[in-house]
């Protein structure tokens, strides 16, 4: 956390950032759609991260805000022909909204720690089910968005090439990054840490932790429910029972809890070595020939197993310490 | 295991045979790349698997009747939709000219996508809902009904079903999974059934119960409350199984269980987890009809390369899958190029007369849908799934009601 | 309006069910309250004894009654083990940090057991399995009500040993303070895997029960896991006997909420539930004020 170096992580920004714009000039689209999907959980991961990295709330139920992102943004364009750009504050409110609701709730009646994360949990199942039931949005059925020719960059109703998702996703995770360079040095930031630290002596030093608490569900909510917007236009086609599952909550969490919580480039990090190291052992695996169901996951849970049990806090915060940042 | 090898086997031996040079004379001068999606793992997994032994028989199948040399590219998509949309990115980046598959809507229509962006074509074997082929794709091909075609064809197959048994039911209770298919079905029924007034009976309850049901008592005891004449059902596999035994603890015996098609009751493992049980159910849906004389040769292909199964508990999974295929190659063979928009094309045109399913001539709408293929009132007995109507492909007759009905 | 006896028997079967989840839900509950570790791989261990409890039957056909003690014997050593190797350096660990240990635990099992049995469902027959009792209006299945009992021997059986036994105690002490327990000098990170284990032998015991109501299937285990957390909340999370009645409360709100609303909405009940219980009374229905 020495901010003194200010210089070194700027040329590493500046490298990396160069890297990204150029990647889809050399690689092919199955490589653009991997590193599409890399950048994905990069920034859900960055979202999640203000939460918990910084704020010290565990949420195990942030695909609530990527499904409701999703189906707000989805509809709109789905019944009323009106194109994310708009969808997207809808999203966002709607997002803001439910985060304040359950932090509200959460945080005036003591709720923390582990009780804290179950109710996150209660809250996305509550609405993945109430979501099957809910026959405007197709229910279990799924909504399906319809699909223009896709040959050229149709921004206003964010249609197009492979390309345009990448640079989307992109700019998103750049932008995601600027935010929460400076969410963390702002004064939230440090009265975020300070919270996560210690809640009783933050608020013996007058911090209102409520309100600090609330502020960093609200960003992270809000975050999160762009990279729903993104989900609905992307895919094209959304149910409740994918968008909304645990193991989507799980998947977001991931990246930032393998790179390293609280830290920057922790997401960054955790994202593209999760999602190559997936992609890798199917690989590797296929080579072999060893293609029994299964096998591939439990590998990938034996590598999670070590690195959470060998580097507690992640990938990240020892390479940061080997190049002195 | 074993098996798995030995297709490795053949598959080890094709390829051998395809570049021995004297095969290549009488060949077309390329191989066709097809890319097979299918979910081998995952809770679609038993399916998935049933589907990739008629992928697996089509080369040979194929090879001998029109001459023509596919490749196969298997790729497993764990029943997860983001895999398989990188599936069949990973595919088309390998050098697949088609992609075949996936047995599941949510998957297909994010390859559907995929295919679209890339413009490389996609015929879909199994997947009903409705709307893969309204999002306006021009890759995208689906040989195999639409939740409302299967829904309009299992409803006259159950008034036909009526007529051939002379009985007159006058309340059903409907039951059906909550899941993208089943709610699919369900919206289809409320649809079509008050416009069937030929049909006698009415829809006294309908209740909807979670797909991961582990525990369908209270589901039952609610149904059998409704005194209904018989159950009809829209189910999966796992579900079923529990519903059916069930029924039988709290001892609800009605006239029949009647599926207006849903997979389940025509699976291997519903049979061989209940024995006994599994008798009598009754599932209308796509299927094959076993005296046509593609049936025949796909059969004798199955047996050889699956010598313990029996093709009848695949029929649907395998039937649609080769069919898919064989669209494929058929479109190759007169295309006469791998060019995606030569092929795809080529499969606008399809006209495939001499085929495994019921019903008319493989043939596709300007929405890439195909149309008229037909159902048949499938019922389990002495063991196996039995095509009993329509006549033409009946091997026996129906029985309903089935034995041992108790008037509650 | 259902008929009264309808009600009657969808809420006996739901007391019933709801003891097998109760003894289930009681294993995560001891653990939590001894060890403060959430043990987020509780429904996959669950579904392993599920798989066993098949296994011992198709081998030796033994019913699933009799595998209790081999598949509980096994569990013990597994919970010690896991507890022993893995969990007790990750005690002074951040909450998130167990949390992705455990379900990296949990992603191994369910695939493990992908790999060994494959996607298919599999059962255990037996020849009482189908039958019921009639009981004037109520029909009562006999499997569940044998697993009732089983989970209600059990669950008595662990109460004892936890009141009556010096083990018992010097667990409870060390729930009570661990510091202190330290100070007197009771081996804490032998007790803690010895809690582990006696909180799989629960798992295993309701295992092996509920192979007679359910087919087991490998992605059955992440939805008991949902299973137990809602139940224990709802119960007080470290309460042991708030562990049965949540159990019992889930089956019958469930079984009557399938009952007179749509069936596959019936888990957003459960969920509400957790959710009112959290807010109001966030220790649970039977758990002390932390």
């Amino acid at each position: 956390m020495n901010r003194n170096r200010a210089l070194t992580p700027i040329y590493l920004l500046t490298g990396l950032a160069a890297i990204l714009v150029a990647l889809p000039f050399f690689v092919g689209n199955y490589a653009l759609s991997v590193a599409t999907l890399i950048l994905y959980f990069a920034y859900t991961g960055q979202a999640w991260n203000v939460m918990m990295g910084f704020a010290g709330q565990l949420s195990l139920g942030h695909a609530l805000y990527v499904g409701v992102g999703a189906y707000a943004a989805g509809a709109l364009f789905f019944y009323y022909g009106i194109g994310p750009w708009a969808g997207l504050w809808l999203a966002i409110a709607l997002c803001v909204a439910l985060g304040l609701v359950i932090g509200f709730l959460a945080f005036r009646f003591g709720i923390s720690g582990v009780y804290f994360a179950l109710l996150t949990i209660a809250f996305a199942e509550f609405t993945r089910i109430g979501f099957d039931h809910f026959g405007w949005t197709g229910g279990p059925g799924g909504m399906f968005l319809r699909v223009a020719q896709r040959d050229t960059w149709d921004l206003a109703n964010f249609r197009g090439p492979p390309l345009m998702y990448y640079y989307a996703m992109l700019f998103l995770t750049a932008g995601a990054f600027a935010l929460c360079a400076w969410l963390l040095r702002s004064r939230a930031g440090y009265y975020w840490q300070a919270i996560r630290e210690d809640e009783e002596a933050a608020r013996a030093l007058g911090i209102n932790a409520f309100r600090w608490k609330l502020l960093a569900v609200a960003i992270s909510a809000a975050m999160t429910a762009v990279a729903g917007v993104f989900f609905a236009f992307y895919y094209n086609n959304l149910f409740p029972e994918q968008i909304f599952h645990i193991s989507r909550s799980i998947e977001i969490i991931l990246g930032p809890v393998i790179g390293g919580v609280g830290t920057l480039f922790g997401p960054l990090l955790g994202a593209a070595v999760l999602t190559l190291l997936s992609d890798g052992i199917s690989d590797a695996l296929n080579a072999l020939g060893l293609d029994i169901p299964g096998v591939k996951q439990v590998f990938y849970g034996l590598v999670l197993l070590c690195v959470v049990m060998f580097l507690p806090h992640g990938i990240w915060p020892p390479i940061a310490r080997r190049l002195r940042l | 295991m074993k098996r798995r090898q030995f297709n490795k086997a053949l598959a080890v031996a094709g390829a051998l045979a395809a570049v021995n040079p004297f095969a290549i004379v009488r060949a077309q001068a390329q191989k066709l790349k097809v890319g097979v999606i299918l979910p081998r793992s995952g809770y679609l997994g038993f399916i998935g698997q049933s589907c990739q032994k008629g992928a697996d028989l089509a080369p040979g199948v194929i090879k001998e009747l029109l001459g023509v040399e596919l490749e196969l590219m298997n790729a497993d998509f764990e029943s997860n939709v983001d895999t398989a949309r990188t599936r069949a990115e990973r595919l088309i980046q390998e050098g697949a000219h088609v992609l075949v598959g996936p047995f599941d809507s949510g998957a297909a229509s994010a390859i559907a996508q995929v295919a679209e962006q890339r413009g490389i074509p996609f015929v879909i074997n199994i997947a009903a809902a409705p709307q893969i082929t309204e999002q306006g794709y021009k890759f995208v091909f689906r040989n195999f009904q639409t939740a409302g075609d299967i829904v309009r064809n299992g409803l006259d197959l159950i008034g036909e079903l009526f007529q051939a048994t002379s009985t007159v039911p006058r309340t059903a209770v409907f039951m059906h999974v909550n899941d993208t298919f089943g709610q699919a079905m369900a919206k289809g029924i409320n649809a079509v059934l008050p416009r069937r007034t030929q049909l006698p009976f009415k829809i006294v309850d309908q209740i909807g119960y979670d797909p991961a049901a582990k525990d369908l008592s209270v589901e039952v005891s609610k149904a059998k409350a409704t005194n209904a004449d018989f159950l009809l059902l829209v189910c999966r596999l796992n579900d079923a199984i529990i519903l059916r035994r069930e029924m039988v603890k709290q001892r609800w015996q009605p006239m029949g269980i009647v599926s207006p098609g849903s997979p389940g009751m025509y699976e291997e493992q519903y049979f061989k987890t209940l024995g006994k049980l599994s008798e009598y159910s009754i599932s209308n849906v796509p299927w094959y009809n076993p005296k046509s004389n593609m049936t025949q040769r796909v059969e004798a292909a199955f047996k050889k390369a699956n010598p313990k199964d029996n093709l009848v508990f695949h029929g649907l999974n395998v039937g649609f899958t080769f069919e898919a295929i064989l669209i494929a190659a058929d479109a190759f063979k007169r295309a006469k190029s791998t060019d995606p928009k030569a092929l795809a094309e080529a499969i606008r045109q399809t006209n495939i007369t001499e085929k495994m399913s019921l019903g008319g001539p493989i043939k596709f709408n300007d929405k890439g849908q195909v149309e008229g293929i037909g159902s048949a009132c499938v019922q389990n007995l002495n063991l196996l799934p039995t095509v009993v109507l329509p006549q033409e492909a009946a091997t026996a007759k129906p029985v309903f009601p089935v034995p041992g009905y108790k008037k509650t | 309006m259902p008929a009264a006896d309808l009600v009657a028997n969808v809420v006996v079967s739901g007391i019933l069910t709801g003891l097998v989840y109760g003894l289930m839900a009681l294993g995560l509950s001891v653990i939590f309250g001894v060890v403060r570790v959430v043990n987020f791989a509780h429904g996959e261990m669950m579904t392993i004894a599920m798989y066993m409890a098949t296994v011992l039957f198709a081998a030796l056909k033994l019913d699933p009654f009799l595998a209790m003690l081999p598949v509980a014997a096994a569990f013990f050593v597994f919970g010690y083990a896991l507890q022993a190797g893995l969990i007790n350096p990750f005690i002074t660990r951040p909450e998130h940090s167990q949390f992705m240990l455990l379900v990296a635990v949990a992603i191994i099992l369910v695939n493990a057991m992908l790999m060994v049995f494959g996607p298919d469902a599999r059962n255990v027959q037996v020849d009482y399995q189908l039958e019921s009792f009639e009981l004037g209006p109520l029909l009562v299945d006999k499997a569940r009500l044998f697993a009732a009992i089983a989970a209600v021997v059990a669950a008595a059986a662990f109460f004892a040993f936890f009141r009556y036994t010096l083990t018992g105690k010097a667990i409870r002490a060390c729930a009570d303070n661990y510091l202190g327990a330290r100070i007197v000098g009771l081996n804490v990170k032998h007790l803690y895997a010895l809690t582990f284990g006696l909180g799989a032998v629960c798992v295993a015991i309701a295992g092996c029960a509920m192979v007679l109501l359910v087919d087991v299937t490998p992605p059955l285990g992440p939805s008991y896991t949902l299973l137990a957390f809602v139940i224990v909340i709802v119960g007080g999370l470290g309460s042991m006997g708030g562990a049965l009645l949540g159990g019992v409360l889930i089956g019958v709100s469930e079984a009557l909420a399938g009952l007179f609303i749509t069936p596959s909405a019936k888990s957003m009940f459960s969920f509400g539930l957790l959710i009112l219980v959290l807010l109001l009374r966030p220790q649970g229905l039977l758990g002390k004020r932390a």
